[in-house]
C-alpha cells in the first residue's frame, strides 16, 4: 500500500512537470500550426539559467526560479519574432527546420558553456515530510503544489482575463481571431512568453531531482509531443489530462514493469492510439 | 451520367449537405449556385470522393461510387479543379501537366529501375496527352514558361487542362472564373462550350451569374445545405424561391 | 540527360575517382569516405522529406539498422559480410513497412513527431536491449568487406571506392526514379494530398513506396558503415544523426538530386577544417539552418537552378497571348 502511494506521488510529481511543459507546447501550437521542436531546450535553458544563478550568483531558489522564467521568456519571444515570424507563409517543413535550429543552438551552447557533464541544482527543500505514514520528500510535493497553482493560474488567466481569451481564441483558431481584429502579432509573442515561461519553471522545479544536463530537454520534449498529441493541439484541459495520464503511466509502469523501458511507455501509447485514431484522442475536427 | 440520391454530409450537429437529389445528363453543362456556405463545395468534395457522405448514394456511368476515395473517383473518370489552383511554381507549364496523366498508366518501380519500354512509352504518351490538353485550352505557346510566370487566368486554363489529361468524362470545375475580369471570364466561359461540345459532362461552381446563365443547359440550387431549385436558366430565374435565397439581389429582375 | 548535366556529373565522378590520388593520407580518405556513406543516406531522406513532403525524423533509426543486421549478423551469428550487408536496406525496409503503414495516413506534422518517438524508440531499444544489441557497450570487431576477385577490403583505398560505388549506384536510382513518373508523382504529393488525389494518384500506395524506399537506402548506408568503421554503438540511432542529415540537405538544396549530395560533402569537410567546430558544430549549425531556412529555404543548388529556370524562361518566345485567348473566344 505505501509502495502504490509512492508511485502515485511519483505520478502526480511526472505529471505536474509535464503537464506544464505541454501547456505550454499545446499554447504555442495553435498559433504556428507547427510542433515546436524547440520547446525542449526552452525548457533546458531553464534549467541552466537557474543553476547559474543559484550556484554562481548565489541566489535564492525562487529567486532564480523568477529568473529562468523570465529568461526564457525572452528567449522564447526572440524566438517566435527571428524566427517564426518570418517563416508565417513558408511550408511547414521549414518551421520544422526551424525549430530544430533554435533547439540545437540552444543545446550546443549550454553545452559550450557548461560542458555535456551532469550538474546537480541546489534547493532548499531536501528535507522529507512525514505524513500519515508516508515519506513525501518536500521537492515532489513542491512539484505538486506548484503546478497545480500555476496550472490554476493560467486557467483563471485564460478564462477570465480578455488578453486570455484571446490566446485561447487564436489557438483554437488563428483565421477567425485575425478577423475580429486580435493584434496577432502581440497574442503571438505573449502566447510564446507564457509557454517559455512555463517551460523555464517545470525544469527548475523538476531539476534537483532530475538533474541539470544539456539533453535533459529531449526526452521531456518527445513525450511532451505524445501529450499533446493524446490531448488534442491547442486544448489547455487536454495537455494537464495527458500530462497526468503519462505521468501515473511511466511511474506505475517504471515500478511495476520495467524501469528500463519506462521511457519508451509514452511513445508506445502514442504508437498505439495513433495507429487507432489517427487524428489524436480529442481532436476537435474543423481545423 | 451522374445520379446523386439523398447525399447527405453532417459535421456534429450541422447538415452541410442536406438530402440532395439530381441528376446531370451526359454532354451538359451543369451549375451549382447558391449564397456563400450552401454547401456547394462540400457537394462536389463528396462527388469527387474527397469526402464520405453520411447517407445517400451517388451512381456515375451506372456504377455506384458512394464512399469511394478521390483517387479510385478520379480514376473512374471524374476530374475536379479547386478553388485555388496550386501548380508547381518553379516548374514549366508542360512539366505541370505531365504527372495529370499518370492514372492511366502502368508503370511502376522495376520499370523505372530498369528504364523498360513501357516506361518510355508510357512517359511520351504523358507529354503528348500534356500538349495535346495545353493545346486545347489555347496555351500552347506558354508550354515552355515557367508555371509561376503566368497570369491568373492562364492559372486557371492550365488547371483546366490538368483536369484534362486525366481523360475524364466528368469535370467538376469549383469557380473557374474565380478572381478573372470579365473579358477573361467570357474567354473561360467559351472554353468550357468547346469542353462539353466535345463530349465532356461539365459540372461548376460559379457565383458570376451572367456567366452562368449564358453557359448552363442545368442550374442546381443549394441553400443551407438543401436543394431549393433545379431547372433551366428560365425557370430558375423566374424561381421565387432562388429570388429570396439571394434576398432580392439585383439578380431578382435579371 | 542534358548534355551539361551528363558533363556536370562526370566531372564530378572524375574528380572523385581521382580523388585518393589527390588527398594527403588515409584520414582524408576516411573523411570522404564517410561523408559518402552518409550521402547516400541523405539522398534517401530527400526523396521522402524532399520530393514526397514528409520529414521523417527517424532517418537515423533506420541507418542503425541496418548497421546492427550487419553486426549482429556477422559478429554474434558469424555470416559472411556480404550476405548481412545484403539484408540491411531490406531489414530497414521491412520496419519501415510497418512504420509507414500507420505514420504515413497521419497528417504532416502528426507524422514528424510519430517518427521522432520511433526514432527515440529505435535508440532506447538498441541501447537496452544488450542480449540483441549488446547495449552500450556496442558491437565490435565487425568484419570488413569480404574480396570480390582481386579486390581486397582491408586498406583505405579500395574501402574508398567501394564505398563510391555504393554511392554512384545509389545516386543513379535516385535519378531514375526522381526523373520518371514516379518522380513526378511523389513531386505532386508533396504540392497538395487533394489536388495529387484529384488526379488519381493512390497516397498511401506512393507515400508507401517513397518512404520504404529513403529508410532502403538509409539501410543500406548503416551496412557500408559498419563495414568500414567496424564497430558500433547506440549512438549512431541518435536523432542528431538527422539533424546533420537534414542539414546536408538544406545547405545543398531540398528536393534536388545534386542537393543533398553536395551538402553531405561539403558540410563535413567545412567542419574539417574548421576543427574547433567540431564539437560545438550546432552552435553554428543551429542558427545557420534558421538563416537558410528563412533566406536561402532552396539551398546553393535550389537557389542556381532557379535562377537558370527563370534566365531559360525569359528568353522563350512569347507572342502575345491576350491575341491568343481572344482568338478562341471567338471560335
Amino acid at each position: 500500500m505505501e509502495l502504490f502511494f509512492q508511485q502515485l506521488l511519483n505520478g502526480l510529481t511526472l505529471g505536474g512537470v509535464y503537464s506544464l511543459v505541454a501547456l505550454g507546447l499545446t499554447l504555442v501550437y495553435g498559433i504556428l500550426h507547427v510542433p515546436n521542436f524547440a520547446h525542449g531546450a526552452f525548457y533546458m535553458a531553464g534549467a541552466f539559467v537557474a543553476f547559474y544563478l543559484i550556484s554562481s550568483l548565489g541566489l535564492h531558489y525562487w529567486v532564480a526560479m523568477a529568473g529562468a522564467a523570465a529568461a526564457v521568456a525572452l528567449i522564447a519571444v526572440l524566438s517566435e519574432r527571428l524566427v517564426f515570424h518570418p517563416l508565417r507563409n513558408a511550408p511547414y517543413l521549414h518551421h520544422m527546420i526551424a525549430s530544430i535550429g533554435i533547439l540545437l543552438f540552444l543545446e550546443s551552447g549550454a553545452q559550450a558553456l557548461w560542458g555535456a557533464d551532469f550538474h546537480r541544482m541546489q534547493t532548499p527543500y531536501n528535507n522529507i515530510i512525514e505524513l500519515a505514514g508516508l515519506t513525501l520528500p518536500a521537492q515532489r510535493v513542491l512539484i505538486i503544489v506548484a503546478a497545480f497553482v500555476l496550472v490554476g493560474l493560467l486557467q483563471l488567466f485564460l478564462k477570465k482575463t480578455i488578453t486570455g481569451a484571446t490566446i485561447v481564441a487564436m489557438a483554437q483558431n488563428r483565421d477567425g481571431a485575425a478577423l475580429v481584429g486580435i493584434d496577432a502579432n502581440r497574442v503571438a509573442m505573449l502566447t510564446f512568453a507564457i509557454s517559455g515561461a512555463l517551460a523555464g519553471m517545470a525544469a527548475v522545479l523538476y531539476a534537483p531531482i532530475n538533474l541539470v544536463y544539456t539533453s535533459m530537454g529531449s526526452l521531456v520534449i518527445t513525450k511532451a509531443f505524445v501529450i499533446i498529441v493524446l490531448g488534442g493541439m491547442g486544448s489547455v484541459p487536454g495537455a494537464i489530462a495527458g500530462g497526468l495520464i503519462i505521468g501515473f503511466a511511466e511511474a506505475f509502469g517504471a515500478f511495476y514493469i520495467s524501469t528500463d523501458y519506462k521511457d519508451i511507455i509514452a511513445f508506445v501509447l502514442l504508437v498505439v492510439i495513433l495507429s487507432f485514431k489517427p487524428e489524436g484522442l480529442f481532436s476537435k475536427g474543423a481545423r | 451520367m451522374l445520379a446523386v440520391s439523398r447525399l447527405t454530409r453532417q459535421f456534429g450537429g450541422l447538415r452541410a449537405v442536406d438530402d440532395v437529389s439530381v441528376t446531370f445528363e451526359r454532354g451538359t453543362i451543369n451549375a451549382i449556385i447558391g449564397p456563400n456556405g450552401a454547401g456547394k463545395t462540400t457537394f462536389f468534395n463528396l462527388i469527387s470522393g474527397a469526402l464520405a457522405p453520411t447517407s445517400g448514394r451517388i451512381v456515375f456511368n451506372g456504377r455506384d461510387v458512394t464512399g469511394l476515395r478521390a483517387d479510385q473517383v478520379a480514376r473512374l473518370g471524374v476530374a475536379r479543379t479547386f478553388q485555388s489552383t496550386t501548380l508547381f511554381d518553379s516548374a514549366t507549364v508542360l512539366d505541370n501537366l505531365i504527372v495529370g496523366h499518370r492514372l492511366r498508366t502502368r508503370a511502376n518501380l522495376l520499370d523505372v529501375i530498369f528504364g523498360t519500354r513501357r516506361l518510355r512509352a508510357e512517359e511520351r504518351a504523358c507529354r503528348d496527352k500534356a500538349r495535346a490538353a495545353l493545346d486545347f485550352v489555347g496555351l500552347a505557346h506558354l508550354e515552355q514558361r515557367s508555371a509561376g510566370a503566368i497570369s491568373q487566368q492562364e492559372r486557371k486554363r492550365v488547371a483546366f487542362a490538368l483536369a484534362l489529361a486525366t481523360d475524364p468524362v466528368l469535370l467538376l470545375l469549383d469557380e473557374p472564373a474565380g478572381g478573372v475580369n470579365p473579358e477573361e471570364t467570357a474567354g473561360l466561359a467559351a472554353l468550357i462550350r468547346k469542353m462539353a461540345d466535345s463530349g465532356l459532362t461539365i459540372c461548376l461552381i460559379e457565383h458570376k451569374m451572367d456567366m452562368i446563365m449564358h453557359l448552363a443547359d442545368k442550374i442546381l440550387v443549394l441553400n443551407h445545405g438543401g436543394k431549393i431549385a433545379e431547372g433551366t436558366p428560365a425557370d430558375i430565374r423566374a424561381d421565387p424561391a432562388v429570388i429570396e435565397a439571394y434576398l432580392g439581389s439585383d439578380h431578382a429582375h435579371a | 540527360m542534358r548534355l551539361s548535366s551528363r558533363l556536370g556529373w562526370s566531372a564530378l565522378l572524375a574528380c572523385a575517382l581521382a580523388f585518393p590520388y589527390l588527398a594527403g593520407n588515409d584520414y582524408h580518405l576516411t573523411v570522404m569516405s564517410t561523408a559518402y556513406i552518409y550521402a547516400i543516406a541523405t539522398v534517401g531522406l530527400n526523396l521522402i522529406t524532399g520530393y514526397t513532403g514528409q520529414f521523417n525524423l527517424a532517418h537515423s533509426g533506420f541507418m542503425a539498422v541496418g548497421a546492427y543486421t550487419v553486426g549482429i549478423l556477422t559478429v554474434d551469428h558469424g555470416w559472411p559480410f556480404w550476405a548481412a550487408f545484403a539484408l540491411s536496406g531490406v531489414v530497414a525496409a521491412t520496419i519501415g513497412l510497418f512504420v509507414g503503414l500507420v505514420s504515413l495516413r497521419l497528417k504532416s506534422h502528426f507524422f514528424s513527431i510519430f517518427t521522432l518517438c520511433v526514432g527515440y524508440i529505435m535508440y532506447l531499444l538498441i541501447e537496452k536491449w544488450e542480449s540483441l544489441t549488446h547495449g552500450t557497450v556496442g558491437i565490435i570487431g565487425i568484419p570488413a568487406p569480404g574480396a570480390i576477385g582481386p579486390f581486397d577490403f582491408t586498406e583505405a583505398r579500395p574501402l574508398y571506392y567501394l564505398v563510391l560505388c555504393f554511392l554512384v549506384a545509389s545516386l543513379w536510382i535516385m535519378h531514375r526514379i526522381v526523373h520518371s513518373l514516379l518522380g513526378r508523382t511523389f513531386v505532386a504529393i508533396r504540392n497538395g494530398d487533394h489536388l495529387a488525389q484529384a488526379l488519381g494518384i493512390d497516397l498511401m500506395r506512393n507515400k508507401l513506396l517513397a518512404f520504404m524506399l529513403s529508410v532502403f537506402f538509409a539501410g543500406l548506408a548503416g551496412g557500408l558503415y559498419a563495414g568500414y568503421v567496424r564497430f558500433l554503438g547506440p549512438g549512431i540511432a541518435g536523432v542528431e544523426h538527422t539533424f546533420d542529415m537534414t542539414m546536408y540537405m538544406l545547405v545543398g538544396g531540398i528536393g534536388t538530386l545534386l542537393g543533398p549530395l553536395l551538402g553531405a560533402i561539403a558540410v563535413p569537410w567545412l567542419t574539417q577544417y574548421l576543427q574547433v567546430l567540431q564539437d560545438y558544430r550546432f552552435v553554428v549549425f543551429g542558427p545557420l539552418l534558421v538563416i537558410l531556412v528563412i533566406f536561402v529555404p532552396h539551398g546553393v543548388v535550389g537557389t542556381w537552378l532557379r535562377w537558370r529556370r527563370r534566365r531559360a524562361s525569359a528568353a522563350a518566345p512569347a507572342p502575345a497571348p491576350r491575341q491568343e485567348g481572344a482568338r478562341h473566344a471567338r471560335s
